[in-house]
């Protein structure tokens, strides 16, 4: 047995353990697993990024030789690997303090699925990434989806978050049998039931329909608009740290499968590069527009998710356009910065999953209507959560800022040297990110301001009290490479396009891109000048203040003695005036009993207001409803008498054996 | 030379509130405070003691001062025509932008912290209005790129003006357009908001600072006066050629602060503010104005 079969039949074996030992074991034995497995397939990775100096070379990995799998490494699964590898465990070490009160309701097979699960949903995005034959893969998605069902439905006990666990699955299910149709035309050309097949299936076939159907199967798991309806629903209902990491790494497994078949497209460049471009635009902006006017923190979350998929995918699709047009500096500079928006919204997204469940878990609610003035009572959740705002946001010193940086650089780089098709392409794709700037903008004030700033909207938010450390100290580690990929941003970028260069045979990067690159050290610099004056005039502020005389008084106002905190801006209110102008995209549905002339005092009455997603409506609920409609017509077949049935068979049997006398079967 | 940018910001916001002051007291026919008064009240401010809200916590404390250096580190990058800025690099229009945007993330949130509904009303406007008027910067540089084919500030400014083509003076022209109003609508003033209403509920940037006093609120008016003079030097920038002597330059500087500052104050003397359900609309046309210089080098070079 080699080394690595027996390696990884070790791991699998140690997870099932897991069943037999009691308690807080379980636990500290999965943490151990996790941690090995994390500490030996980094090791693997980082490798193959920094040593490996040949070109596309790889390190292969034979388990059960030699019909088993074979598992490669090259440096985009390596890439994929280290973000898994951060996020899982810093989910997993977030989730100690966020189980603790759950071992009191649960028992312990209930927990036991739980850890195993997470296990496995961690194993199984590992050999996503790594696996390059069709069943094989196919297999681990799916695995991929029933663990992360299993970790959705962790609080079963409420019908609803079952209800969304189960749309979820049918989803992932909608989205696999589209990857296992492209798969199968593949094998039935080539022969080949592997990505390596793809290669000779797209030298002699057209390319877009193939990449059309694995563009649809992925984009379900990253959650590109109008195939995004899960992802609303499945974060909320899911526990925190199983959002932090769903929505941190696992929907990014779909981009790796956008990019992996990508590597192998030849032709038809420029419309797969458009399509994507399209959606991700679109994604960006929608997605966006729906957080703003979600209450739900987590679905305000999961909204953002799709925007940052968005941003993801409008690197990509430049990227795509840059190959197609052989504009290298737009091909690299747009895969580099789509890429590092892989690992940089993995971090952040999780950390602000993982500080809105200290939220939730303080206050026992996600509706930030209710909350407010928890910066006071939880001051080191609402400084992560500010942390994981201002670099959502793309702002500086942070590290959105570098990854939208390298996709606006690459734009505006090359808009001189393209023709008008791809330049309108371009100017479309600036005003469309610089507008999810603005509305990040909008999105996180509102959602920081809310939910933590203020008076307290509740007596549920006045009574929070700040989790353990045990909680927070995990999420010290997003924030830890949140700053480090802000402040020094080359270390991690230089490797990345090598990554880039690698994967998609760029020999010579060009000569404008290592001056875009050096330009990133003036940005470190700059980053670094900001936060100095900012120190410098805080503690100026210091010592002026000392001096001085400091009154603390009530919030001015107007003359007005009796303010509530039910009078402070809320988020429907904050969201209101914009509302106004989304209002062709974003129907609302408002709920209010009208006033009768007879009624002279009103009587007490209340005021609802939805914000609808079309999308949903469109792609999910109606297709649903219509077919409820025509099986409740089919229904009309189920009499209930054993008669009937046996007259349905025997019709059955006489059809058949009429179209075998007439040769159609 | 390169504090060139740097010095000449200061320098304009020295100078650039007082003559909007002026040019309004002359306008209206009153007499009128000294060109100097928006600084004497900055000292006033400085001497007073502080008032705080018991809601308020430590970001309301740290918003203006580091609103501040989000400005005083934008203006690290503007430079004086052929004397570059301080820093400069490939992309720097994109950190100026985002930087500023990060000051302004800070000032909503401190203004949400008040727990007021006034500020709240306020954090909201301005988050929505810098939303709309961000897209018009960005076409305005894609423009000036696609004419220069450079892509830092002091590139594209050296290579503005020496391209040889009198076309440029299309895109000076709505340059000086766009880039005035986007300064109207970061600085604040008239049409879109107004410095002087403070019972008015119609307002965004003061109803933000309400609970604002002694020195953050001087803070915050020096990196209004600072952002203001920001983008006067663009305005400088974009319309007056690169290669004059330093004679001409400087007289060229002092001639368009002052008439930016004119500009500024006579709109407010003879304009009425906008219906604050109008500005939408208003705001989304200067990045339409943008658009059109856009498609006019679009259509010239492709």
């Amino acid at each position: 047995m080699s080394d690595e079969t027996f390696f990884i039949s070790g791991v699998f074996c140690l997870s099932l353990l897991i069943f037999l030992v009691p308690g807080q074991i379980k636990y500290y034995l999965s943490l151990a697993i996790l941690a090995l497995v994390v500490v030996v397939t980094s090791y693997l990775s980082l490798n193959q990024i920094f040593e490996k100096t040949a070109v596309q070379a790889t390190t292969e990995l034979n388990i059960f030789p030699p019909d088993g799998l074979k598992l490669i490494i090259d440096r985009l699964s390596a890439f994929f690997i280290i973000v898994v590898n951060i996020t899982t465990l810093t989910g997993l070490l977030y989730a100690k303090g966020y189980l603790r009160p759950y071992y009191k309701v649960k028992n312990d097979i209930h927990m036991s699925v739980h850890y195993f699960s997470y296990l496995l949903l961690y194993f199984s995005m590992l050999l996503v990434v790594m696996l390059r034959d069709g069943i094989p893969f196919l297999i681990f998605w799916e695995i991929m989806a029933v663990a992360s069902f299993l970790l959705v439905i962790f609080d079963a006990e409420d019908r609803s978050i079952l209800k969304s666990g189960i749309g979820y699955l049918v989803q992932m299910h909608i989205g696999m049998f589209f990857i296992l149709a492209a798969f199968l035309i593949v094998e039935k050309k080539t022969g080949i039931m592997s990505f390596d097949g793809l290669k000779n299936y797209f030298a002699y076939n057209p390319d877009t329909f193939l990449f059309l159907l694995f563009f649809i199967g992925f984009g379900i798991k990253a959650g590109f608009i109008s195939l995004h309806t899960w992802l609303p629903e499945a974060h909320p209902a899911a526990p925190s740290h199983v959002s932090g990491v769903m929505s941190g790494v696992m929907i990014k497994m779909g981009i790796y499968g956008i990019i992996r078949v990508l590597l192998y497209v030849q032709d038809d460049l420029l419309t797969i590069g458009l399509i994507v471009l399209a959606v991700s635009l679109f994604s960006g902006l929608f997605g966006v527009m729906m957080a703003i006017v979600q209450h739900d923190i987590k679905r305000l979350l999961a909204y953002h998710s799709i925007e940052n998929i968005g941003i993801i995918g409008i690197g990509i699709g430049l990227g795509v356009i840059g190959l197609a047009v052989n504009n290298q500096v737009l091909a690299v500079l747009g895969f580099t910065g789509g890429l590092l928006h892989v690992l940089n919204h993995s971090l952040f997204k999780s950390l602000l999953f993982f500080s809105a469940g200290s939220v939730y878990q303080a206050t026992h609610t996600r509706n930030i209507e209710q909350l407010g003035g928890l910066m006071k009572r939880m001051p080191w959740s609402a400084a992560l959560f500010l942390t994981g705002s201002l670099a959502i946001c793309g702002l500086p010193p942070f590290n959105g800022f570098i990854s939208e940086y390298l996709i606006y650089i690459g734009m505006f780089k090359s808009l001189p040297l393209s023709d008008l098709y791809i330049s309108l392409l371009l100017i479309s794709a600036i005003i469309g990110l610089s507008l999810i700037g603005g509305l990040a903008i909008f999105c996180f004030t509102k959602a920081f301001g809310v939910t933590f700033l203020g008076e307290p909207r509740s007596a549920k938010a006045g009574e929070a009290r700040e989790t353990g450390m045990d909680m927070i100290i995990p999420q010290l580690i997003p924030v830890l490479f949140i700053v480090l990929i802000g402040i020094a941003s080359t270390f991690f970028v230089r490797p990345l396009i090598s990554v880039i260069s690698d994967a998609f045979a760029i020999a010579a990067v060009p000569q404008s891109i290592s001056a875009s690159v050096s330009s990133l050290n003036a940005i470190s610099l700059s980053a670094g000048v900001f936060v100095l004056i900012s120190a410098a005039l805080l503690f100026y502020r210091y010592l002026h203040l000392k001096n001085k005389k400091v009154v603390y008084g009530p919030t001015w106002g107007c003359g007005y003695r009796a303010c509530t905190p039910r009078q402070q801006y809320t988020s429907t209110s904050f969201a209101y005036n914009y509302l106004h102008i989304a209002k062709p995209l974003i129907p609302t549905t408002k709920v209010m009993p009208e006033i009768t002339e007879e009624e002279i005092f009103p009587e007490k009455r209340s005021f609802e207001s939805h914000s609808e997603d079309v999308f949903r409506k469109a792609v999910a609920d109606k297709p649903v409803e219509w077919m409820w409609k025509m099986l409740k017509k089919l229904a009309v077949m189920q009499t209930g008498r054993i008669q009937d049935y046996i007259l349905y068979a025997f019709i059955f049997i006489i059809i058949a054996l009429i179209l075998t006398y007439l040769k159609v079967i | 030379m390169i504090v060139a940018g740097l010095l000449s910001v200061i320098l304009s916001a020295l100078f650039l509130p007082g003559i909007i002051l002026r040019t309004k007291s002359i306008a209206s026919g009153r007499k009128g405070p000294g060109i100097f008064q928006p600084y004497r009240d900055i000292a006033v401010l400085l001497k007073k003691d502080s008032v705080f809200s018991k809601t308020t916590g430590p970001l309301f404390r740290m918003a203006p001062a580091v609103s501040l250096a989000t400005v005083i580190c934008a203006s690290f990058f503007i430079p004086l025509s052929r004397y570059g800025a301080l820093f400069s690099f490939d992309g720097d229009f994109i950190f100026f932008s985002y930087i500023l945007a990060s000051g302004k993330f800070f000032s909503i949130i401190a203004a949400l912290d008040t727990g007021s509904s006034f500020e709240g009303m306020g954090a909201n406007r301005e988050a929505f209005f810098s939303m709309l008027i961000e897209p018009a910067f960005f076409i305005l540089m894609s423009t000036f790129i696609m004419a220069t084919g450079s892509t830092s500030f002091k590139e594209i400014y050296e290579n503005f003006t020496v391209t040889g083509n009198h076309i440029v003076i299309i895109f000076s022209i709505i340059g000086v357009l766009v880039l005035l109003q986007i300064a109207l609508i970061e600085t604040s003033r008239v049409p879109v908001d107004d410095p002087k209403t403070h019972l008015e509920l119609t307002m965004i940037h003061e109803v933000m600072i309400l609970d604002n006093c002694g020195f953050d609120k001087a803070l915050i008016h020096i990196s209004t006066y600072l952002k203001m003079a920001i983008y006067g030097l663009l305005i400088f920038n974009v319309t007056v050629p690169y290669n004059l002597g330093i004679i001409q330059q400087s007289a060229f500087l002092v001639l368009t602060q002052v008439l930016f500052a004119v500009t500024i104050g006579l709109v407010e003397s003879f304009r009425a503010r906008n219906k604050m359900n109008k500005n939408p609309k208003y705001i989304l046309t200067v990045s339409a104005v943008a658009w059109i210089a856009f498609a006019i080098i679009l259509i010239m070079t492709k």
